[in-house]
């Protein structure tokens, strides 16, 4: 990759996640000054005590594992629009394969970040219509009929994204698959913590292709 | 249309209490709901502005723009479906927290798998059931706060040392271009195997628990009939929309799966 765009990527990355955060923060703050109703320190000590120590943690694991995947334009936008998971990374994935890049290149990295920006932007935007006309949507989005689409939506996108990328790296993915197949049957509850066990899932699937690419398999 | 009405009729009222102007506090008031939009306008502009310097570069590069168009298609219908789930988060946490929090918390940042358990824990710690709307400031306040300050980690970690992370994954490239590709596919296979392994979860509990299977199992078919019609029948288009298509296919399917079986 060459040096000046990748630098000037993170210059540009720094900046506004810098002003991100800062951003972020004004909504609490104006709320709390507009309505003169600063929080108490007790109460909010202890309602971020229930959140900081698994949420923190999560964050910097998936800062970790997913930022490699997105590339630096790519992570710079996904953290701060959010939803990384279950829509940036598998459609940023899928538009590197269909352009035929390959992720850690700066083709993958230019296709990346233009994925997830368009991703952001339409989200943005039907969130936005979504917000607007509510009272007519609600009664729809909230219909009995629809509620199995929503509620199956994850297992819909993993499903089709599987095919493509574990047939392509079959090797690679059994032993992960194998280990979380077994370990989401034995304990069923774990099923609302799947982004503590993503970090999980990818070091048993280095740890597998390490010992396979020494051995001459992969 | 009714919240357009609401965002112009609540503007500043004001009431006297204990001789300190004190504005009546309303959950979907306009100053929360303008304080929210400017935010989500920043993360708009920020988006705008890594798609145009990403365009840019890409063509310097020589990337065919009809290949840009290709990845502008798909990453476009691809975000349609998980976006309105994201309504359905909102319209969720509304009923406790009003639509501003929501409205923001969801469209910067955050994922419904954080949002709600974060509300519902700054809930329990002020004793305040998640079931009724807000209707003190200093308790909204203190969620605001939580919600904000409890999820942000990753934000700043990017922003502190995205570029140590990134320039280790170079560095392991140089070592071992091959093992570096690996390791990245490695990550990815990792993240994918956790997902589909969730999907399993409920599976002893009777053929109930096999609906998210039997999903999975009809987009992956749905996939492959996609990857039928481009490969073999020369179908180009559809290539862009496999994976929409698959994956609106079988939310689609799961309606009488889940009829069938629930």
């Amino acid at each position: 990759m060459k040096t000046s765009y990748s630098e000037k990527v993170h210059t540009w990355g720094r900046i506004w996640c810098s002003l991100a955060i800062i951003m972020l923060m004004l909504f609490p703050a104006a709320a709390s000054i507009y309505y003169s109703a600063w929080p108490d320190g007790a109460a909010l000590i202890k309602g971020l005590m229930g959140v900081v120590p698994i949420f923190w943690t999560v964050g910097a694991i998936e800062a970790f594992t997913y930022s490699p995947m997105l590339g630096s334009g790519g992570s710079y936008l996904g953290f701060v629009t959010g939803n990384i998971a279950n829509l940036k990374l598998p459609c940023a994935l899928n538009a590197m394969e269909i352009a035929g890049v390959k992720p850690g290149t700066e083709e993958g990295e230019l296709i990346s970040t233009i994925s997830i920006a368009v991703s952001s932007i339409v989200t943005t935007l039907i969130i936005i219509a979504g917000v607007l006309l509510l009272s007519r949507l609600q009664p729809i989005l909230e219909s009995e009929l629809l509620a199995p689409a929503f509620a199956n939506i994850l297992p819909a996108l993993f499903g089709a994204l599987a095919v493509v990328f574990i047939s392509k790296n079959w090797k690679i993915a059994l032993i992960p698959l194998l280990f979380m197949l077994v370990l989401f049957i034995a304990v069923p509850s774990l099923a609302g913590s799947v982004s503590v066990l993503v970090p999980v899932g990818a070091i048993i699937a280095i740890a597998a292709a390490r010992v396979l690419y020494q051995r001459g398999y992969l | 249309m009714q919240n357009i009405e609401y965002i112009f009729t609540c503007f500043t009222l004001k009431t006297l209490k204990d001789g300190i102007y004190l504005r009546e506090f309303n959950l979907n008031s306009a100053f929360l709901f303008i304080t929210a939009g400017v935010i989500v306008l920043f993360v708009l502009a920020q988006s705008i502005f890594f798609l145009r310097q990403s365009w840019l570069r890409a063509k310097e590069l020589g990337i065919e723009a009809q290949v840009l168009r290709r990845v502008v298609r798909s990453s476009l219908a691809f975000s349609i479906a998980p976006s309105i789930a994201i309504i359905l988060g909102v319209i969720t946490l509304s009923r406790f927290l009003g639509l501003p929090l929501p409205w923001l918390r969801l469209s910067v940042l955050g994922a419904l798998t954080y949002e709600l358990p974060a509300a519902t824990s700054a809930a329990a710690a002020l004793g305040v059931p998640v079931s009724e709307g807000v209707t003190d400031p200093k308790t909204y306040s203190t969620i605001a706060w939580v919600m904000t300050l409890g999820i942000m980690s990753g934000l700043i970690i990017v922003t502190l040392f995205l570029k140590k992370i990134q320039g280790g994954i170079q560095s392991l490239k140089k070592r071992d271009t091959r093992w570096g590709e690996i390791f990245l596919t490695a990550l990815f296979m990792g993240m994918i195997s956790a997902f589909l392994g969730m999907i399993f979860a409920d599976i002893t509990a009777g053929l109930r628990g096999w609906i998210p299977v039997f999903v999975m199992i009809i987009s992956s078919l749905l996939m492959l009939i996609c990857g039928f019609f481009v490969k073999v029948l020369k179908v180009k288009w559809m290539e862009d929309y496999a994976l929409p298509i698959s994956m609106l296919g079988a939310m689609a399917l799961s309606i009488p799966i889940t009829r069938l079986l629930g």
